[in-house]
């Protein structure tokens, strides 16, 4: 017996607006049957993980906050991955844009250096990102390596070297020994939007790459250019495009922007560098992009959605000791699900069987 | 047509075959009976439903209704192995070889177990003396031509004693001398008593070979009848449906000016089995047809991406288009020289499968009017495709539907239209009207004769010689990366162009010209 996927004659558009729902429905079924083998009440954690972040002030805030390097890594994400090229990297230019902006928020510390820094160490995240997504595209398209591969592996280089900046160098002299440095200046901290509030300037920046995508991306010969290069790549070449220049330009854009992340977490939510500056965002990105559909919007909305699991997941762990792991073994299950429905929605399912009489 | 039901019944019957996928029915009730040592012919066009039915009879895929009859007795052929255990073989188009193999162990991996490599060697020997194929079992395939390849395939199907043997196209990449080779072989195997089905669009082969011949449309029998009891145009009239007219040249092209000009064009082969290309020198002159003939596989696509712009020469001055150079010019800057190309692959290489015909005209009209400094003219791309399918007559399910939606005929109407609407000073296109029905390839002929008639530079790199006697007013011949001298197209002889294929008179060249 055997299964084989047969392409649908015509596919209702009602069933593509219909397919995420459902997806989302069958996600949190299985999660829930899961909780259900744990020994916990699956309609408590839909509580825990859904209707109280979504009811309560704060956690919505907190919201955005997470959303919001989600967003743009994952929208960076969608350029590489609309051109066929697979940046697994973005975790590490996250963190060397993040290295580099802080650079210059540690060298003008305790300096009355104006108000020019802030806006320096957001271009020099971007531009440490976009420097550090170019090694991949570069071995790439000069010798022909697996961008999948160098770009993974690169993460860890990154992760390392912030690991021995903040226990070493830029160590705080008067932080006790912790491995961390200095608290930004006011004059390189992200402002917040509005008083008493924890959303800063980055989601502003998310929604702006937002825009520009949507625009670049359906209306720019530069996007046709990338649909083309991902969707026939011979096709791309007889029409002029170069391969390797749109490597280049699709990994300096999304190490770009996931640098861009980087600096302005550093410098609007955390305060300061420390061993950590990401619980997996860069890779969560990943997942946060292919439930957008690579379409700019569509992953706004995946970007909150994904960032909801993340608080569901924390409050879940204080108040029903469920693990936190649960957090990503669900969001493997909500993109398993929305991608076993885009499947399904273009082909049909046949069980052939052999042997028999037919 | 009715069984007979006095003798004995035929080798093979098909009765009501169907076939659905989705809304398309591709075979519709077919029937159809071949007796022992029939040669019959299956004729169609392309999409006429003819791959659908052998791949039927060989087990490949399954039908919707229907019933397949062996000698008289019902059979369910569920796979190609169910199929060759009663005794059918089967050629296919494109070839199933592996290129670093032998030619002996190709045929072994093909069999079952008890085939060891020295009985495959010897009863090779016994096949190619008794049917005059001639094959040597330690060659490396990848050495071989196109037509020693299909020897293996043919070999492979007899050493299994087939009882009916399926040829799926099998003269599209022979030469005239070796397809006249394979029709004698034929011969003598429906001599000893094997059917044989032979699936072609080429009539005149057909009449040399078969006694009986049944034509599909659109799925359907259209008749089954003696192809040499009627006349070729009678056949063409039911295959298509419709009469096919002939290509009109209108006034004789008078050539005038260069559009292109190659000179001592060489390219180092791009890939382990590619072609490379060895000092090639064509002129193409304003209002002429220049066609490119040769058998698959020698150097076309190479000199196609040479020309295009989609592989850069060496030197700048080994290529010129309207007087300028431009060897190291990518495809871009050769377009805004007037230059215009349509490769041999319409899906994925001259047309993105997935996007809509507008967004297809941005390929080839990148620096032209469907955009304006970056930003794509959405109105007037789709103005544009509109445009190309009203004047090509191009068939669309719906307005401005995907690219692969379209029919092979019909994609390739839409391509060239996109090319030849821009009125460029050189056209080079390669296989302009390869799998594509007669109706189709009429129209695309008669544009390129009408695009050469305005003025224009056409320059048609094609495998069917049939089409260049037709439409080209010069022609040359390219051998393994050689081309031959450009001569006026009566000079030629198909005879002569055969020779220049196999290489023939290029080795008696060599002797003074090396």
């Amino acid at each position: 017996m055997r299964f084989e996927l047969t392409p649908r004659a015509s596919v209702a558009p009602f069933m593509r607006t219909l397919a995420p729902i459902l997806a989302f429905i069958t996600a949190f079924l299985i999660a829930g049957f899961v909780i259900w083998l744990l020994g916990r009440s699956p309609l408590a954690a839909f509580q825990v993980y859904v209707v109280q972040p979504l009811s309560d002030p704060w956690a919505l805030q907190e919201l955005l906050v997470k959303a919001t390097p989600l967003a743009l890594i994952a929208i960076g994400l969608s350029y590489c991955f609309r051109a066929n090229l697979w940046n697994i990297g973005a975790e590490g230019q996250y963190v060397v844009g993040a290295i580099l902006g802080s650079w210059l928020a540690l060298r003008t510390h305790g300096t009355d250096a104006g108000i020019w820094v802030l806006p320096a160490m957001l271009l020099l995240g971007i531009i440490g990102g976009a420097l550090y997504g170019l090694i991949p595209a570069f071995l790439k398209t000069r010798f022909g390596v697996n961008e999948i591969l160098t770009s993974l592996m690169l993460v860890y280089v990154a992760q390392l070297l912030l690991d021995y900046l903040v226990r070493g160098p830029w160590r705080d002299p008067k932080g006790f020994n912790f491995p961390q440095s200095v608290t930004f200046d006011p004059a390189a901290t992200l402002p917040t939007l509005g008083e008493a509030s924890r959303v800063h300037y980055g989601t502003v920046f998310a929604v702006l790459a937002v825009i520009v995508t949507a625009v670049v991306v359906g209306r720019t010969l530069f996007g046709y250019r990338l649909r083309l290069t991902g969707d026939a790549p011979r096709a791309a070449r007889f029409a002029g495009f170069s391969s390797k220049n749109t490597t280049l330009a699709v990994f300096a854009i999304s190490g770009g922007l996931a640098g861009l992340a980087g600096i302005s977490e550093v410098a609007g939510q955390i305060g300061q560098l420390q061993p950590s500056i990401s619980p997996g965002y860069g890779f969560t990105a990943i997942t946060v992009a292919f439930l957008g559909r690579l379409n700019p919007f569509g992953i706004l909305v995946a970007a909150l959605v994904v960032a909801l699991t993340f608080i569901g997941g924390e409050s879940a762990q204080i108040l029903l000791k469920l693990p936190l792991d649960l957090t990503q073994a669900f969001q493997g299950i909500l993109l398993l699900c929305v991608l076993s429905a885009d499947a399904l929605v273009s082909y049909r399912v046949r069980i052939i069987r052999r042997g028999g009489g037919k | 047509m009715k069984a007979d039901v006095s003798s004995s019944p035929p080798l093979v019957a098909l009765r009501g075959i169907s076939k659905r996928y989705g809304d398309l029915l591709a075979n519709d009730h077919i029937d159809l009976a071949i007796d022992r040592g029939e040669v019959h012919a299956l004729l169609g066009e392309n999409g006429a439903g003819k791959s659908t039915l052998v791949k039927i009879l060989y087990g490949v895929i399954e039908p919707s209704a229907g019933e397949i009859f062996w000698e008289g007795q019902p059979v369910t052929i569920g796979s190609p192995v169910e199929a060759r255990a009663l005794g059918i073989g089967m050629v296919f188009q494109h070839f199933s070889l592996f290129d670093e193999l032998t030619v002996a162990e190709n045929i072994a991996v093909s069999l079952s177990d008890d085939w060891t490599l020295s009985r495959v060697r010897n009863r090779l020997g016994d096949i190619s003396r008794a049917y005059g194929l001639a094959l040597e079992p330690d060659r490396a395939v990848w050495t071989l031509s196109a037509g020693e390849r299909q020897r293996i395939e043919i070999v492979r199907c007899l050493l299994q004693n087939p009882r009916l043997l399926i040829l799926d196209e099998p003269t599209s990449v022979l030469t005239p001398q070796e397809a006249e080779h394979l029709f004698t072989t034929l011969d003598k195997l429906a001599a000893d008593g094997c059917s044989i089905l032979y699936i072609s669009h080429k009539l005149e082969e057909v009449r040399r070979l078969c006694r009986q011949a049944t034509i599909l449309r659109g799925g359907r029998v259209i008749g089954t009848l003696d192809p040499r009891a009627k006349s070729a145009r009678e056949i063409a009239a039911m295959m298509v449906g419709t009469e096919i007219g002939e290509v009109r040249s209108g006034t004789p092209h008078e050539p005038k000016g260069s559009m292109l000009e190659v000179r001592d064009l060489s390219l180092s082969a791009p890939g382990l089995h590619g072609q490379s290309l060895e000092a090639i020198s064509l002129l193409a002159q304003a209002g002429e047809v220049v066609g490119i003939a040769g058998v698959a596989g020698n150097g076309q696509s190479e000199l196609f991406a040479a020309l295009s712009g989609e592989r850069l020469a060496a030197a700048a001055e080994t290529i010129r288009i309207a007087g300028q150079v431009c060897g190291t010019s990518n495809i871009d800057s050769r377009r805004r020289l007037g230059a215009a190309f349509v490769p041999e692959e319409r899906l994925g290489h001259a047309a993105a499968p997935t996007h809509r015909l507008s967004e297809n005209t941005l390929i080839s009209h990148a620096a032209a009017e469907v955009s304006h400094s970056g930003f794509i003219l959405l109105n007037a791309a789709k103005r544009l495709a509109q445009s190309i399918v009203k004047s090509f007559d191009v068939r669309t399910p719906e307005p401005d539907p995907q690219a692969r939606k379209l029919s092979g005929g019909n994609l390739q109407k839409f391509v060239i239209g996109r090319e030849i609407i821009r009125r460029p000073k050189l056209l080079v296109v390669d296989q302009p009207t390869w799998g594509v029905d007669a109706g189709a390839a009429r129209l695309i002929r008669q544009a390129l004769v009408d695009l050469a008639g305005e003025g224009s530079a056409v320059v048609v790199i094609s495998q069917d010689l049939d089409e260049l006697f037709e439409i080209a007013d010069k022609m040359a011949v390219i051998h393994q990366g050689r081309l031959s001298p450009l001569r006026g197209i009566t000079e030629w002889t198909k005879e002569a162009v055969g020779l220049e294929m196999l290489g023939e008179s290029q080795l008696h060249g060599a002797s003074h010209a090396v």
